[in-house]
């Protein structure tokens, strides 16, 4: 770690200040960016058809429009709802995403926290999502709430184990839980003595990148696993009951942690905000990094977004029967392979 | 306070900050939005049709046998990470303990699917 070239040293709570204000930014710029450019955009030009238009130029003020409506709209929580849940639902599924966005570094200095249980840390966080979704269809007391949130549960849980198993084989690479030492290791690696463009984990790891980024489709209950919101079985499953506001939460949460999901998967496989050719510790990475990183985030959400609208839905039991008989004993034997592998060579 | 407890004191604020944000945005929306709420509107929605039954009906939770083996897969995780992470300091002999505790557990996955566990039940 090279030092901090600054003019001034900053206070503890002034660190802490910018930091929270990036990270404001980290959660909600990305999740924008996602929204306009491939749900408003890129789905529509698939589907022959232009998308919002309206709300500036080529509708790229639609957002700010979206948020302005969802404002005016009233807030109905259900006579029948346990009320206290209900409206802590939401808090729990976002304090879930701004936690995921900590351990993802953007530079060689520029990071929320510096832990060595990085990866770890956030693949625990990961999970908090879960008990904020069984919350709202548990507390909105409605029948299709409660099937969406339980087949949300069961899809959540078993999409979890392919999603920490795919992990395993970067960190036996890297030889740490530590993001930037993850990054580093992208970075100064080589393959089979080529060293000329680092060792992005994509290439080695190629098995473990793929079932990663299904089992984030899966998390995130896109489709084709978007069994827990499939609108026309569920209505929209745990979501049903929520309106105006409350739901907008949901839906900030589900992008947010689908670019923060696509940030991990572009920093454990793709090298994160390193480019090959320049030398890691440069303090220009500190400036160009988080660019990079972006650009990269938004390569690997456009694989994800292009998955959704491509795919037709699961039934549920074949999502279950992916899961388990085909993604766990795959990732299984990836770890092995990759062990044997660093062992041996 | 020591630089490790700071960098987890920036979780806590991180926690803080994403309550702070819901709680603004839900703030700032009850300041404009109408607030009338009617007997039909506060209504459980059941596709139209007036709600059945009670508040909470029971249903058959499918995947229980499921989040059972999560939870044997889950802390064969949690031993696996400080392994892997480790395993050019442990070289061949860490490679076949793990090979065994991988194995047998590989085994337990294929004893329930052998048991027809993993299918719709």
């Amino acid at each position: 770690m090279n030092t901090l070239t600054l003019a001034v040293e900053l206070a503890y709570w002034q660190q802490t200040t910018i930091r929270a204000v990036v990270g404001l930014v980290a959660v909600l710029l990305p999740a924008g960016t996602l929204v306009y450019l491939f749900l408003f955009k890129m789905m529509s030009f698939m589907q022959s058809r232009l998308g919002p238009m309206e709300a500036g130029p080529y509708g790229s003020l639609q957002l700010l429009a979206e948020v302005g409506k969802f404002l005016q709209k009233e807030d109905i929580v259900p006579a029948n709802a346990d009320r206290v849940v209900f409206k802590a639902a939401p808090f729990v599924v976002l304090v879930s995403t701004f936690l995921l966005v900590l351990v993802i570094p953007g530079g060689p200095d520029l990071m929320f926290i510096d832990v060595d249980t990085g990866i770890f840390l956030a693949l625990a966080v990961s999970s908090i999502s879960v008990i904020g979704i069984l919350m709202a269809g548990w507390a909105s007391a409605s029948k299709y709430s409660l099937l969406g949130a339980l087949r949300a549960t069961g899809q959540l849980i078993a999409y979890e184990l392919p999603l920490v198993l795919a992990v395993m084989g970067v960190v036996i690479q890297a030889g740490t839980l530590n993001m930037q030492g993850i990054v580093m290791a992208q970075a100064e690696g080589e393959i089979f003595g080529f060293g000329g463009i680092g060792s992005p984990f994509i290439i080695t790891q190629f098995l473990g990148f793929a079932i990663f980024l299904i089992a984030v489709q899966a998390e995130l209950t896109q489709p084709p696993f978007d069994m827990p919101v499939a609108e026309s079985e569920l209505v929209t499953g745990y979501l049903t009951e929520y309106s105006g506001m409350r739901f907008l939460m949901f839906f900030i949460g589900e992008f947010a942690t689908a670019g923060i999901f696509s940030a991990l998967a572009a920093t454990l496989f793709l090298g994160g905000w390193y480019v090959p050719g320049l030398d890691p510790t440069d303090n220009l990475f500190n400036v160009i990094g988080p660019m990079v990183l972006l650009g990269k985030i938004i390569l690997v959400a456009f694989l994800i977004f292009w998955f959704r609208f491509t795919y037709p839905r699961f039934r549920e039991d074949q999502l279950q029967t992916l899961a388990w008989k085909v993604l766990i004993p795959l990732s299984l034997v990836n770890i092995v392979a990759t062990g044997v592998l660093k062992v041996v060579f | 306070m020591s630089e490790f407890l700071r960098s987890w004191l920036v979780l806590v604020v991180f926690g803080g900050l994403a309550v702070a944000v819901v709680g603004t945005f839900l703030g700032l929306g009850s300041l404009l939005r109408p607030q009338r709420a009617t007997e039909q509107k506060v209504m459980n929605y059941e596709s139209g049709v007036d709600p059945q039954g009670d508040r909470w009906s029971q249903s058959n939770i499918r995947y229980y046998v499921f989040a059972l083996m999560f939870v044997l897969f889950d802390v064969e995780v949690v031993f696996i990470f400080p392994w892997a992470a480790r395993l050019e300091a442990y070289g061949m002999f860490g490679l076949v303990e793990m090979a065994i505790f991988i194995f047998i557990l590989a085994l337990g996955l294929f004893y329930a699917w052998r048991k027809r566990l993993l299918r719709w039940i």
